[in-house]
């Protein structure tokens, strides 16, 4: 029993992950809580949708399905495609909306900006797509059976991997790559990063493409997984808050253990405490974090 | 000859409407180290802040190299050809010695940074045996080294450091002087805040003394050296008052 709450806590853990790495690389290089990164990940979920109706031709849903999985080759151009049309939606965002006011106003003015970018997402989706839960495919797919009784659906095997991948990327991208060196530079100094040469502007839409598609793959997945409906990313908020905060802003492996933290403490919780109260759960570790280690688990203190 | 830099009538702060300096003017040429010493407030770092494109020039020009650059944006500068070393914070402390060049080298093509940072690694070999160490465990010496080398991967023409060697032992502080000689030998001009006031003139070729946002005193070194007004500016106090602390011949 316990290895199956653990089993799902990874998973779920994952889609946390996934879409904490944004939100907490916006906390430390863009300075402010963007409490609007949870509807990015429905609309990447939407995106994909988008992209599978408009790709029906090819085979239906996600494509025909490739041996025990519920999705074909088409689930990784869906992949590609949601995540460049969420960078795209990210973009528009930080150029009508954010980066006029990071000039004159202040963080707190950003964060309420972001609760209405959120509102607008999120009625947007329920007004294009109305308000019923969609799946990307009605095929029915079999729990395998792991030793000790776990069961897991291949769907959620694989999407493991995909996580897995996107991560080994990230930190490839950002200990190897000048951009991405520079972006550890930025969030650490701003000033000296322009001085040492650092175009800022353009390595805070570097952060805005990341953290997007991220929330894209997020999305995706949780659409996969459970199922699509407007609520979707902000469902998620407080997990992801969770995440980011535990894991400490700016710190890639930080948003990742915080996701697999949140993940499994919300599916073990549900072996104490009645299942109505596993949303509470993120609320208990974001603030026993920030009680005991403000800057969280891999966070500079300032 | 054209001067390297040009600092022209530069009114220039933090916030709109309350300049720190009141049109501070000053120039550097080729191959000089030029010190700005003055008393805390003066705006000396205000002042390095504004020729970097960190501080906003409200009127006043910057000219580098004869090409106009009031308020062109600290990243461009840096491409144009002028270091800024910050007094505090001028190491990334999170990331590797290498990757700290890695930076210093954004403006350049990705070919020219790399034959750059082997160069800064030759002209400074304690930085290349910790190549992988990050720069948050260095001592103060070997950070201003890193912080100089991170600086001067752009070859660049101008170099402007904000205290150099505060918080140095005299040793190191003696070390970095003579880094930074070594680096107008070579034909860049610098430009240097220092607190160290006699020190640092004994090492520069000319000095502007900065009070209150405005130009006081400037000339060869050697002349303010002698000068005895200067130590009334420095809070009203006696010439001994620009020494260091620990130089001092009071009780």
């Amino acid at each position: 029993m316990i290895l199956q709450h653990i089993a799902d806590g990874i998973l779920s853990g994952a889609i946390i992950a996934l879409g904490a790495i944004g939100l907490s690389f916006s906390m430390k290089i863009l300075r402010f809580a963007n409490f609007s990164h949870s509807e990015l990940l429905t609309w990447g979920a939407y995106f994909a949708l988008i992209f599978a109706s408009f790709t029906a031709a090819f085979g239906p849903g996600l494509g025909n399905p490739v041996g025990p999985f519920s999705f074909g080759w088409k689930f990784l151009a869906a992949l590609v495609f949601t995540a460049i049309a969420t960078s795209a939606l990210a973009l528009v965002l930080h150029e009508l909306v954010f980066d006029r006011l990071r000039r004159t106003a202040n963080h707190m003015t950003m964060v309420f900006a972001s609760f209405g970018v959120a509102l607008l997402l999120r009625h947007l989706v329920l007004l294009l797509f109305g308000g019923d839960p969609i799946y990307y495919s009605n095929a029915l797919q079999f729990a395998v059976l792991l030793p000790g009784g776990v069961r897991v659906m291949p769907d959620q095997v694989f999407l493991l991997g995909v996580t897995i991948v996107v991560v080994v990327s990230l930190h490839l991208f950002l200990t190897r790559s000048r951009t991405g060196i520079s972006m550890r530079a930025v969030s650490e100094n701003p000033d000296l990063a322009r001085v040492s040469g650092v175009n800022v502007a353009s390595i805070v839409r570097w952060v805005w493409i990341i953290g997007a598609s991220g929330a894209a793959v997020a999305g995706l997945m949780y659409g996969m997984t459970v199922q699509l409906r407007p609520e979707l990313g902000f469902s998620l908020i407080l997990p992801l808050f969770a995440a980011a905060i535990l894991g400490g802003a700016g710190s890639l492996y930080g948003a990742v253990i915080g996701g697999l933290v949140v993940g499994l403490s919300e599916n073990l919780s549900v072996m104490i405490i009645p299942t109505t109260y596993k949303p509470a759960v993120p609320f208990l570790l974001i603030l026993a974090i920030l009680y005991f280690r403000p800057q969280g688990l891999f966070g500079e203190r300032q | 000859m054209t001067p390297l830099l040009v600092a022209k009538d530069i009114v220039a702060g933090y916030q709109p409407d309350l300049p720190i300096l009141h049109g501070v003017s000053m120039e550097v040429t080729k191959g000089e180290v030029v010190t700005i010493i003055g008393p805390n407030g003066a705006g000396k770092s205000t002042l390095a802040k504004a020729i970097a494109g960190l501080v906003h020039v409200t009127s006043g020009d910057v000219w580098v190299d004869g090409t106009i650059a009031t308020n062109v944006a600290a990243h461009q500068m840096a491409g144009a050809g002028v270091g800024f070393v910050p007094q505090t914070a001028n190491v990334f402390t999170t990331l590797t010695i290498e990757e700290n060049l890695v930076v210093g080298g954004a403006a350049l093509a990705k070919p020219a940074a790399n034959r750059q940072i082997e160069r800064v690694f030759g002209l400074y070999p304690i930085l290349a045996d910790r190549r992988g160490d990050k720069a948050g465990v260095l001592s103060g010496g070997q950070r201003q080294i890193l912080a100089i080398g991170r600086a001067l991967l752009t070859e660049p023409k101008l170099l402007l450091l904000d205290e150099p060697t505060a918080g140095l032992s005299p040793k190191a502080a003696a070390e970095m002087f003579a880094t930074i000689r070594e680096i107008a030998t070579d034909g860049s001009g610098v430009l240097m805040v220092e607190q160290n006031a006699k020190a640092a003139l004994r090492m520069s070729d000319r000095g502007y003394v900065l009070a209150e946002g405005e130009n006081r005193i400037d000339g060869p070194s050697s002349s303010l050296l002698d000068n005895k007004e200067i130590g009334a500016i420095f809070l009203g106090a006696r010439p001994d008052d620009l020494l260091p602390v620990n130089q001092r011949n009071d009780p």
